[in-house]
């Protein structure tokens, strides 16, 4: 097969799997699956989405880094976009279906309530990531610029977690795995001591001896 | 031969098992029961002999959500675990201790503690810290009259409550989630309340375990945490007992914890809640709407400070 035929076909497969959380939410809303609080239901699935896929996406440079692979990163953008695109439709529910737009109370909200403060600055910090993700973008602010723009990931992603750390009452378990999990991906951007960064796969190894 | 057809008869229609077993005890009951039927509403009371006038008659939120939506930690902190995991409660035996200041301490079997109570029916609205909330027709027993029955002493000011602790029933207990057992407390006074209920049952039928079978306390004018479940202890205290999410976190749950939209929790507004089945917030009430009965029991209090 043709490079660019793989790659087309996996962009799909990947575009497919990000509908998927999407889709088996609206499935159980038909079908009356999503239990006694649906409201509740849908905005926690999509939030949990939305940062399971900005972890995904933060996994895609150490995994090339590690193995070499270079298929993933053609992938990194479209798992960004869908990451921001579940945090848009998480946001919405609150905004739009939980509170119905009370901007009164969710300004109160925003202002009182850690959890919503930190959720409401991920989702502001995220917008210009969204918007430089064109190549058009990228040629215009110069890939050094585009590169520490996009940086703001890391905290970003740092302040999803602590987001659902302050919502959840008692049980921390799933925020710290979400946490352990973010930590390892950004220790493995690393470079291990003595080791580099080799082109063409942008993968670690040894650094030769006078190199 | 003559054949008649069978007439219906709604669940709700049937005489409580333990009424029609123990017949002197309704004899005995006829005139209480007969002074409260008197003061409730004819349509009410026809519709079940046993509902008090403390009943709502907002509509009633479905057995499915009653039973599948519950925070009880004991088996899991997702509020759909409960309804999975809780199969392996075991309510048969099931004693309680009743200990601390009264003249008639012990342990006794559940039967019996509930035997010389009359069982009523009373639907109670139930308001979730998290801001959702319920109507639910609970079948039980008022607390007040129970408890005269250990004779309190003169220096009992409190009384303590605690949920059975066995992590082999409750696989909610292996993690330390919380502070185990759950534990929960009322002011004497409180718990003396005609409002405060015991409950053993919901919709006409044993409590599933999920709701806190076999006995737990429901404190309508109170967060539904309160309202503790599985009930083994009873003490009465000199001192404010202890109540696990106060323990837990003690800025965000107090020992009080009435329903109040003025006093925010950190974590949700209080002033408006979500009642499960609707699609619309509605305002929050004070006491949950059951100001009128219990808001002198607070008189002088400043309820922000004792939130």
């Amino acid at each position: 097969m043709v490079p660019a035929t793989r790659l087309r076909i996996l962009k799909s497969a990947v575009f497919i799997l990000c509908l998927l959380p999407a889709a088996n939410l609206i499935w159980l809303a038909v079908n009356n699956g999503l239990g006694a609080n649906p409201i509740e239901a849908v905005t926690r699935g999509l939030g949990d989405w939305a940062l399971r896929l900005l972890l995904v996406t933060l996994a895609v440079t150490p995994l090339r880094r590690l193995s070499g692979w270079t298929w993933p990163a053609p992938l990194r953008r479209m798992l960004g976009l869908f990451a921001f695109t579940y945090v848009v439709l998480h946001l919405s529910m609150y905004l739009g279906v939980d509170q119905l737009f009370d901007w009164e109370t969710i300004w109160a909200d925003v202002l009182k309530r850690r959890y919503i403060t930190i959720g409401m600055l991920t989702f502001v910090l995220l917008v210009p990531l969204a918007v430089t993700s064109t190549k058009a973008m990228i040629r215009r602010l110069g890939g050094r610029r585009w590169q520490r723009l996009h940086r703001l990931v890391y905290p970003i992603a740092a302040l999803a977690v602590l987001h659902y750390y302050l919502m959840v009452k008692a049980d921390i378990r799933l925020p710290l795995i979400h946490g352990a999990i973010l930590a390892l991906l950004l220790v493995l951007r690393l470079p291990p001591r003595g080791w580099v960064c080799l082109p063409p796969q942008g993968r670690w190894s040894l650094r030769r001896p006078g190199a | 031969m003559l054949i008649r057809p069978r007439p219906f008869l709604a669940e709700r229609e049937v005489t409580d098992q333990a009424l029609y077993l123990d017949r002197r005890r309704f004899l005995a009951n006829t005139a209480t029961l007969a002074a409260t039927v008197l003061t409730t509403r004819a349509g009410l009371a026809a519709e079940s002999p046993l509902r008090t006038p403390f009943s709502t008659d907002e509509e009633r939120t479905p057995w499915d959500s009653v039973t599948s939506y519950n925070n009880f930690y004991e088996f899991g902190t997702d509020k759909a675990d409960p309804a999975r995991t809780a199969g392996t409660l075991r309510v048969t035996p099931w004693a309680v201790a009743v200990e601390g200041e009264c003249r008639k301490p012990g342990t006794i079997a559940l039967e019996d503690l509930l035997a010389p109570s009359l069982i009523e029916e009373r639907i109670y609205r139930l308001r979730c810290v998290e801001g959702w909330s319920m109507v639910i027709p609970w079948r039980g027993v008022a607390l007040a009259a129970l408890l005269d029955r250990f004779e309190p002493t003169a220096q009992a000011k409190f009384v303590g409550f605690q949920t059975l602790h066995d992590p082999f029933q409750m696989p909610g207990q292996r993690r330390p989630v919380l502070a185990w057992p759950y534990v929960e407390g009322l002011r004497l006074d409180e718990a003396m309340h005609p409002l405060t209920f015991l409950a053993t049952g919901l919709y006409g039928r044993d409590l599933p375990a999920q709701n806190g079978a076999p006995l737990r306390l429901v404190v309508p004018w109170k967060y539904g945490f309160k309202s503790i479940k599985s009930i083994v202890r009873i003490r009465f205290t000199r001192e404010q007992p202890p109540t696990s999410w106060n323990l837990s976190a003690p800025s965000e749950y107090g020992f009080y914890s009435n329903v109040n939209p003025d006093v925010d929790h950190p974590r949700w507004s209080q002033k408006t809640e979500r009642r499960i089945g609707e699609f619309r917030r509605r305002k929050t009430l004070p006491f949950n709407g059951y100001a009128e009965q219990v808001a002198s029991l607070y008189t002088g209090l400043d309820l922000r400070k004792d939130f």
